[in-house]
């Protein structure tokens, strides 16, 4: 067995940490800190309480490193001395911190019950404690001793680092290992301590190094406020202290003070953040989108009569260079006036892509490589999204597949019907009658009712699509969420719209009943290509491609009962010549 | 929406009387009582004796709390031991400093932080990048740092600003507005940043939502997608975070009062922490907790505002 083959996850863990060098630098200071604690009278030999009278507010120099404070005494010195208070009182914080919140936040998402609702129940009161309060009170109390200053701050913290490993626990308890350990018989006490705990280690280390940073910033903000060390004894607090009483005249002494102190913080920070980052998988950056200019151009009096929208050559894909995926390829359409087109496929052969492109909506890290669309005579580069944004609405609409989503939550339907046809430059009253005539139209009952509900009490989301008066409307299978008698209803309305406003309609779906309905023309997508198109009563009585003749055997529609539903796979098995 | 109200503050009860109770036990806990720091190393046992009856220390610990609970609810927070004066009348004329802050903070935060928020969620780029490395100085360095580095830019050198003290509205509400505007910053500093990053984030996730995709289909204008539709819909975690900034605003109020001399509770609570004040310590949690429990209550109010499905359950 190879070297890397026997390595334990743990060490590439640590691997990965110190193959970031932030990480690195991170770790070197805090090490450093920890060295200088530990030999401070070797690495500052001047006496940090010692006055030098005649050496006042100086500047750095070869004697004083940090140069001196207002009564003259070394500031590094001061500086390396009060590591220890410091490190001392983070220790202090962190180890309760972490003790109190792995066993609550472990045996909360562990056992779960009631003892899960009493932890949540006593992290959200302590988070909402005023913290600094409590701190001083106790403080007052215990004479500005700082040992139960930090256990204190320990205690208030565990409430973020319990809430943080319940979650993590609770996700590791789901898993298969755990519940067969249970079933075979080792106790709740084995388990957590032998299978629980490596797991989340991990989150465990970061929520300390992230505790650790604040409990800095506190035990810094307490000093500075005179609390908890007595006055001489040097620490970062007291020295930022002394720094503001010589801000007129020697501000210098703010960057030791400050440096330090912030540097340790952004260690603790880093580390914790390279943690993190090292325990979860890597993922990729979003793609970065390139234009491609189309490769041939499209005039508008090449097209046949009548056209209102054409599609040449559009690709779409994802990524980019060597980890380009193309999604559709090569589409071409052209749709007249007053006319229906279907498209037709599976799920994932690019209709929706091929639809959203022309709105200039694909979704990120998705884009239109190559391709041209003449919309109403005008030819488009389907990349240059401005233009494309220009025409949403009053040009080409949409309809989404779920009504409910289409909507914003937080608005009436009547409101928003009403913003998009207030964009014709309606007035008030004549907005208000075209939204009870566009509810009525789209079959709601009770349309005055509905309008001054909100999506959630209701839905309606077709209704906006149409009324902006679109010549070219795209409907993503508008009538998979609705029951069969709108549905009807739904395909007789634009079937209808299609002749009176003499609209161009591209629906996509999956159902051939519909194409059947309504549609003039179809065409079938498998992974992204177009494998045939043709009018319907071609399409249904002389299906060219093995592909579409497989998807008509396997329309649901015409399964006998009690038998097994069709299904392409099935159909395709002996076809060849049609995988991708 | 009146029991939403209702609710939140019956929830509150259980908060006040547990950080009132906890300070309590402290101070149970503590090596020498309150009779013994009032008389210091000088007293006889039988003075010491004398005033334990006085102050009611002989009592069981329960009892003097609840004779607390019961002289507070009728707004006596009993006598500070250093002053002599009553807990109320040292608290509520400092209230209004506080107050002032927390709502400058409030405001400087909803402003700059949405504005931030907004801006990198649409623009990206060098706006995040700026909001970030903003929000790392806030989290490194320690705000009383903070505000020492504003007074030596803008009092000190700029001599924009005044350095320390504070004006009353009463007396000129210009020089008091002044007064205010390195404390607000102070404090406001890390909580910009909280807030932009969250805005920020919630604003990717709803510009990713399929309404956003529809109603830019309908060809609604660009602005009204953001600033009416999106940003009411990010609003909601932001006004989460908001809830939290601002309890944590309230110990920052702590050490700005102190760097800039401000007369606030904040300042007050360190000089009783230091001479173990512990009734007017006590007196300045409640107003504290009272304050945090003020906070969660407009955070509800506003989910109710913003969220129509909260607003009609």
């Amino acid at each position: 067995m190879s070297a890397a083959a026997t390595q334990t996850p743990n060490a590439s863990f640590v691997r990965r940490l110190l193959s970031r060098p932030l990480a690195v630098v991170a770790l070197l200071w805090l090490v450093l800190l920890l060295v200088l604690s530990i030999g401070a009278p070797v690495f500052a030999p001047l006496d940090p309480l010692e006055q030098d009278l005649l050496a006042l507010k100086q500047l750095p120099s070869a004697e004083h490193w940090l140069g001196t404070d207002a009564l003259g005494r070394d500031v590094f010195s001061r500086m390396v001395h009060g590591v220890s208070l410091t490190i001392a009182g983070v220790i202090e914080a962190v180890v309760m911190a972490s003790l109190l919140g792995l066993s609550l936040g472990v045996s909360a998402g562990y056992f779960g019950g009631l003892w899960d609702r009493c932890v949540q129940q006593y992290v959200s009161l302590v988070q909402s404690l005023p913290t600094m309060l409590i701190m001083l009170a106790v403080l007052a109390v215990f004479g500005q001793a700082m040992l139960p200053a930090m256990v204190t701050l320990g205690v208030m913290g565990s409430a973020g680092v319990s809430r943080v490993l319940r979650s993590v626990t609770l996700a590791v308890r789901e898993e298969l290992y755990i519940a067969a350990a249970r079933i075979s018989g080792l106790s709740d006490a084995h388990i957590i301590l032998r299978h629980v705990l490596p797991r989340i280690a991990g989150p465990v280390i970061v929520q300390m190094s992230l505790f650790a940073a604040i409990a800095v910033i506190v035990q810094t903000g307490i000093s500075f406020l005179g609390l908890g060390v007595a006055p001489p004894a040097p620490t970062w607090g007291s020295m930022i202290f002394e720094a503001s009483a010589s801000l007129n005249d020697f501000p210098w002494l703010l960057v030791p003070s400050g440096g330090v102190v912030a540097l340790t913080v952004l260690s603790f920070g880093l580390l914790g953040d390279s943690l993190r980052d090292a325990s979860t998988e890597s993922w990729s950056r979003p793609a970065v989108r390139q234009s491609v200019k189309a490769r041939q151009a499209i005039q508008p009096k090449d097209l046949p009569e009548g056209c209102l929208l054409s599609l040449r050559d559009v690709t779409i894909v994802t990524g980019t260079g060597s980890a380009t995926r193309t999604l559709v390829q090569g589409v071409n359409l052209d749709l007249k006036q007053g006319e229906t087109l279907g498209i037709v496929g599976e799920s994932g052969s690019g209709k929706t892509l091929t639809s959203l492109s022309l709105m200039g909506l694909l979704p990120p890290g998705v884009h239109v490589s190559t391709g041209t669309a003449v919309i109403n005579g005008e030819v488009i580069d389907l990349s240059n999204e401005k233009r494309l944004t220009q025409l949403r609405g009053a040009t080409v609409g949409m309809i989404f597949q779920e009504p409910m989503a289409a909507l914003d939550p937080c608005f009436t339907i009547g409101h928003q019907l009403a913003e998009v046809i207030r964009l014709q430059g309606l007035g008030a009253t004549q907005v208000q009658a075209k939204v009870m005539e566009l509810l009525e139209q789209v079959k709601i009952p009770n349309p005055q009712d509905v309008a001054k509900r909100y999506p959630h009490q209701i839905s309606g989301g077709m209704a906006r699509a149409l009324a902006s008066e679109p010549r070219i409307l795209l409907a993503d299978e508008p009538t998979t969420a609705l029951d069969v008698t709108v549905q009807a209803e739904i395909l007789a309305l634009l079937r209808s719209l299609s002749q009176s406003r003499q609209m161009a309609v591209v629906l996509v779906t999956h159902d051939w009943g519909v194409v059947a309905d309504i549609c003039d023309r179809a065409m079938v997508l498998r992974h992204g290509q177009v494998l045939e198109s043709a009018t319907v009563v071609d399409l249904f009585h002389r299906p060219q491609h093995p592909y579409t003749q497989a998807l008509l055997a396997a329309n649901p529609h015409s399964a006998k009962p009690g038998d097994v539903l069709p299904t392409v796979d099935d159909k395709l098995m002996n076809i060849t010549g049609v995988a991708t | 929406m009146f029991k939403v109200v209702l609710h939140r503050l019956l929830m509150s009860v259980p908060l006040v009387v547990v950080v009132t109770l906890l300070t309590f036990v402290l101070n149970s806990l503590a090596p020498g009582d309150m009779a013994m720091t009032i008389l210091g190393a000088d007293g006889t046992r039988e003075q010491y004796e004398a005033l334990r009856i006085e102050l009611g220390l002989d009592r069981p610990l329960l009892v003097q709390y609840l004779s607390w609970l019961g002289h507070a609810v009728q707004g006596d927070l009993g006598v500070s031991h250093f002053t002599k004066e009553t807990v109320t009348s040292l608290l509520n004329p400092r209230l209004g400093v506080s107050v002032s802050i927390m709502v400058g903070v409030l405001v400087v935060c909803l402003s700059v932080g949405l504005m931030l928020g907004v801006a990198s969620a649409l623009q990206g780029g060098w706006v995040g990048r700026a909001i970030d490395a903003f929000s790392l100085v806030g989290l490194i360095f320690p705000s009383f740092w903070l505000a020492l580095v504003l007074i030596s830019v803008f009092a000190v050198t700029l001599r924009w600003l005044p350095a320390t003290g504070y004006v009353f509205f009463s007396e000129s509400p210009k020089d008091w507005a002044l007064s205010l505007v390195l404390p607000i910053f102070s404090v406001a500093m890390y909580s910009i940043t909280s807030i932009a990053k969250q805005t920020r984030d919630a604003m990717n996730d709803v510009m990713g939502r399929d309404f956003i995709r529809a109603l830019r289909a309908c060809g609604l204008p660009e602005r009204s997608v953001i600033w009416k539709h999106a940003l009411r819909n990010a609003a909601l975690p932001v006004v989460t975070v908001l809830g939290l900034v601002m309890i944590g605003a309230i110990s920052g109020t702590v050490f700005v009062e102190r760097v800039f001399v401000l007369p606030g509770l904040g300042s007050l609570a360190v000089s009783a922490a230091l001479n173990k004040d512990i009734l007017l310590l006590q007196g300045v949690t409640l107003y504290f907790t009272l304050m945090t429990v003020a906070i969660n209550l407009m955070v509800d109010l506003s989910y109710g505002w913003l969220n129509p499905k909260v607003r009609l359950s």
